[in-house]
């Protein structure tokens, strides 16, 4: 029961503040809406014993993004974009288009669920061994090579922003 | 009450795929738009980790770990191209950039 | 020796002479053209260099001459007396199919054919040639160009040579035309002379229309047997069955006929014999009396074989003959040149000899030929040596009196004289009775019309003869003073001819003795055996003696009518005007040749020239140049076209690719905003496409 109560608290912060991110006009308050979201998304995670994934998830996308964002966002002089009309012309297309998508990705999930068995609750996992330690075991034996790959990707990034935003002579 | 299965989860990231999709399709601002991305990539992975957990496989919490990794890297990247487009253009509104209209 | 086998030889000797002229002849006789220096030692002595000429030329016919008669001793020895020898064959023609469907080639051997006929032409015009050479040598020696005279002559002899000794009509009418050719080079032989060089041109022109004759019936002879060798045409001839037309063979013989009128100088092609006497006398005594004139009537009689087979060719043969020798007599008794009169005189003889041929007695035509080579060359030389004696004079109102001046020049011609107008005992007598004869008794009626021709041309001939004799060698002398100091008697080179010509005119007719004349042996009738394996049996006739005789005996009594009148008119006194002049109109006509010439003037020369001119300038302006205008016409409205085409068909094309490029591109350009946001828009779109296929799916 207490299951239920999370879901639907961490729920209700994720939709809500993915709702706020998409309709404030002060970028600031965008960005802490998002940061509420990521929290709530966090805490999603840990429902679902993905306790590494929500470390992970506080850590890099709340502590890291979201202050590279807020600080762009105050690099970036937005008081001006604040004034003017926010949303772009074409938005009640995007709107039916989405609604659009939205309508069959349902359909898919409800209409799906009966080969998977999708509404049946799992048990949770048992184990001697904890979340961190099986992701380790899989991600060091049999997904080393995207791991590579992985920081290869984070250095061009790194190279890349450096590159693309240094000041020009 | 009835418990949760994977379903509402699935049916969660749906609703937040929507969201972030409005977001990136009909915002002005560029950064709120980056945000609405790092929104739509949120999404997906909770529908990695829903499934994880009811497959009982630790690949897709592996893989979300991954989703991540690259959010990163995409919203660095992202935002410098960002800061230069401000340093060329002097604005942040996305229809204000239409360089390659015919 | 095998005289025979080599008788290839014979027209090679005189070609050889010819030869040799043409190489070295310059450098033995430097001077070309014109009156010669006379050399040291007085005007009949040749030079130094010019001896080698004198002997080589005239000794190569000599040679020729005893091979010939070597040959024919050895001929009339054969059993078969024909000796056909084939050296190599000339033209390997291509193969044809012939009228009547059989396969044939075009092909001629360059073969000779030894046989009686050929025999006596051969005979006739290496000894006569001969002799003609050996008086050139006395009468060129004035002239410039003497080596060129004699390998004219020289190169002369070889194409009759090869003319008479040919086996086929083609290699025949090789030498045919190599005797025009030579004619042409002789008569013009004083080319710087105006007249002389017309007269050459003329004489081959008039020659080269009758050759057209000769070769349409050479070569339909050729459609028709396939074959130009006398021996197998005449073996296709005697194979002719009964349903053979006729007409294609009348035809044949006609057209040679008709080169035979060019070349033997018959009505209408006589015209350039009498202008051929610019040329040196020698050559007029060699080419126009005694051997290239009697081509013709040599060719007719080797084509005997086909004329008999056309009856209607043989009486166009003999009236064409008789009128001939009518007309060129009428024109003979006026002239006042000596060799005009000789040159008309020939042309009516050639008539004679047609008339024999057309007649059907073949041998009494080639017999009046041999004897006339005798007293016309001889009167041609006499008169050649007249002309001499007076420093160059023709013309016989201004001769008289010669008689006892050049002695053995006025014997001689005397005798030929005699024996041209048919005196009994002289060698024209027993020729030109028997064409008389053959003429009256021939079963076809017209011929009597044909005799009574002859006859009154027997009498003509006579008339005009004497009138020569009388003018040039009697009464007082009329000679310009200046030409009257130098007259003197011909050198011994000169005379020795003239008297052995006058032997043969003499003795030479008396191998054809009439049967009439029956005290004689056969073998006084030689002539005629010996011509019958070639020439056959002359047709039958009935035989009436005393006909005969009536005729022979009318016939000498017109000849003697003849010489009768000329000796009261001129022998006597030498009138001051001309008593023919008493004719009025006939004797004017007659003096101007009838106007022949001046008819063909009008009608081919100016007629065909400017006419001709006429036509073909127009047709140059309305034809030629129209083409070329409407070519360039042409051009230019294709190029129209072509622009037109270019321009809205091509050019459009093009045009329209790029109108519809850019027409597709407007619904296209919608796309292109610029705005990255609409573009995922078109994302999101195809997202929510590809979900709904799987959706109803």
């Amino acid at each position: 029961m207490l299951d239920t109560v999370f879901f639907y608290f961490f729920a209700l912060l994720t939709v809500g503040g993915g709702v706020l991110t998409i309709t404030r006009r002060n970028a600031i308050h965008s960005a802490v809406s998002l940061i509420v979201s990521l929290i709530g998304v966090a805490g999603l995670f840990l429902l679902q014993q993905a306790e590494f994934l929500f470390a992970v998830q506080i850590v890099l996308y709340v502590g890291g993004i979201m202050v590279l964002f807020l600080f762009v966002i105050m690099l970036v002089n937005l008081d001006e974009s604040a004034r003017v009309r926010q949303f772009n012309k074409q938005w009640w297309l995007a709107l039916a288009c989405v609604a659009a998508v939205t309508g069959e990705l349902l359909f898919f999930v409800s209409k799906g669920t009966g080969g998977f068995r999708l509404a049946e609750t799992t048990a949770a996992a048992a184990g001697k061994v904890g979340n961190t330690e099986r992701i380790a075991d899989v991600l060091f034996s049999q997904y080393l090579l995207p791991f590579e790959l992985a920081s290869v990707l984070l250095l061009a990034a790194v190279i890349g922003s450096v590159f693309v935003a240094r000041k020009k002579v | 009450m009835h418990p949760i299965t994977t379903v509402h989860y699935l049916a969660l990231s749906v609703a937040l795929l929507a969201i972030g999709t409005i977001g990136v399709l009909t915002r002005r601002n560029i950064v709120i738009i980056l945000m609405s991305i790092e929104l739509i990539l949120n999404a997906v992975n909770i529908n990695l980790v829903a499934f994880s957990r009811h497959f009982n496989s630790v690949d897709g919490q592996v893989f979300a770990i991954f989703v991540i990794t690259v959010a990163v890297a995409e919203a660095a990247v992202g935002l410098g191209i960002l800061i230069a487009l401000f340093r060329n253009k002097e604005t942040v509104q996305a229809d204000e950039i239409e360089i390659l209209k015919w | 020796m095998n005289f025979l086998d080599s008788v290839w030889l014979i027209p090679l000797f005189p070609l050889f002479g010819a030869l040799a002229m043409l190489l070295i002849g310059r450098k033995l006789d430097p001077q070309g053209v014109g009156q010669a220096v006379p050399p040291a030692g007085g005007h009949h002595r040749s030079a130094r260099s010019k001896v080698l000429i004198s002997i080589l030329c005239p000794g190569t016919v000599l040679v020729s001459f005893l091979f010939s008669l070597g040959a024919v001793w050895q001929l009339a020895g054969l059993p078969e007396r024909t000796h056909q020898i084939v050296q190599f064959t000339w033209l390997a023609g291509l193969p044809f199919h012939t009228a009547a469907g059989a396969l044939a080639r075009f092909t001629a051997d360059f073969g000779f054919l030894l046989d009686p006929l050929s025999s006596v032409m051969i005979l006739v015009v290496t000894g006569i040639g001969f002799l003609i050479h050996l008086y050139s040598i006395g009468y060129m020696a004035h002239d410039g160009g003497y080596y060129r005279f004699f390998g004219y002559l020289n190169l002369f002899v070889f194409f009759m040579l090869m003319l008479v000794l040919a086996n086929n009509y083609v290699l025949m009418f090789v030498g045919w035309e190599g005797v025009g050719l030579c004619s042409y080079l002789l008569i013009g032989f004083y080319f710087h002379k105006k007249s002389a060089a017309d007269a050459g041109k003329k004489a081959f022109i008039v020659n080269r229309i009758g050759d057209s004759g000769f070769i349409l019936g050479m070569l339909l002879m050729f459609s028709v047997f396939g074959t130009t060798r006398f021996s197998d045409v005449n073996k296709a001839l005697a194979g002719l069955g009964p349903e053979t037309h006729f007409g294609v063979l009348t035809a044949m013989a006609v057209l040679l006929f008709v080169g035979a009128t060019g070349k033997s100088a018959q009505f209408p092609l006589y015209v350039w014999l009498p202008d051929a006497m610019e040329g040196p006398t020698p050559v007029s005594a060699l080419i126009h009396a005694a051997t290239m004139v009697t081509a013709g009537v040599y060719m007719v009689a080797r084509s005997n074989h086909l004329f008999r087979l056309a009856p209607d060719a043989c009486l166009i043969v003999a009236a064409v003959g008789a009128l001939t020798a009518f007309f060129a007599a009428t024109i003979a008794m006026t002239q006042n040149d000596i060799k005009r009169v000789l040159a008309y005189s020939t042309v009516s003889q050639l008539g004679y000899m047609f008339v024999a041929l057309g007649a059907g007695a073949y041998w009494v035509g080639i017999f009046h030929l041999y004897t006339h080579a005798f007293f016309k060359a001889l009167l041609f030389l006499g008169s050649g040596s007249v002309i001499h004696a007076l420093s160059g004079e023709q013309d016989m109102r201004k001769m008289g009196g010669l008689k006892d001046k050049i002695p053995i020049t006025y014997r001689t011609m005397l005798i030929g004289t005699l024996a041209i107008s048919g005196i009994p005992g002289l060698a024209g007598f027993f020729s030109k009775d028997e064409i008389l004869w053959q003429a009256y008794s021939n079963p076809n009626a017209w011929f009597r019309v044909i005799y009574v021709f002859g006859l009154v041309t027997a009498g003509m001939t006579a008339f005009y003869m004497w009138r020569l004799m009388a003018l040039t060698f009697y009464g007082e002398s009329r000679v310009d003073a200046k030409a009257a100091a130098h007259i003197h008697e011909s050198p011994r080179v000169m005379t020795v001819p003239l008297v052995l010509l006058a032997a043969g005119s003499v003795l030479a007719g008396w191998i054809g003795v009439p049967k009439l004349w029956s005290i004689f042996p056969d073998g006084f009738r030689t002539f005629e055996t010996w011509l019958a394996p070639v020439l056959g049996n002359q047709i039958e006739r009935e035989a009436n003696p005393g006909l005969e005789w009536a005729l022979m005996l009318l016939s000498v009594a017109v000849a003697g009518a003849g010489i009768a009148l000329a000796w009261s008119l001129y022998q006597k006194r030498t009138p001051a005007r001309e008593p023919l002049q008493a004719l009025g109109p006939v004797y004017t006509g007659s003096l101007n040749k009838w106007y022949v010439d001046e008819a063909y003037d009008a009608v081919f020369v100016e007629g065909l020239s400017k006419g001709g001119g006429t036509v073909l300038a127009r047709f140059d302006q309305k034809v030629v140049d129209g083409g070329v205008n409407g070519a360039g016409w042409l051009t230019r409205f294709t190029s129209t076209v072509s622009m037109w085409w270019d321009t809205w068909i091509v050019d459009g094309a093009v045009r329209l690719t790029a109108f519809a490029v850019e027409l597709s591109s407007y619904p296209v350009r919608i796309f292109q905003t610029g705005s990255v946001q609409a573009y995922a828009l078109v994302f999101v779109v195809g997202v929510a496409a590809v979900f709904g296929y799987y959706l109803v799916r």
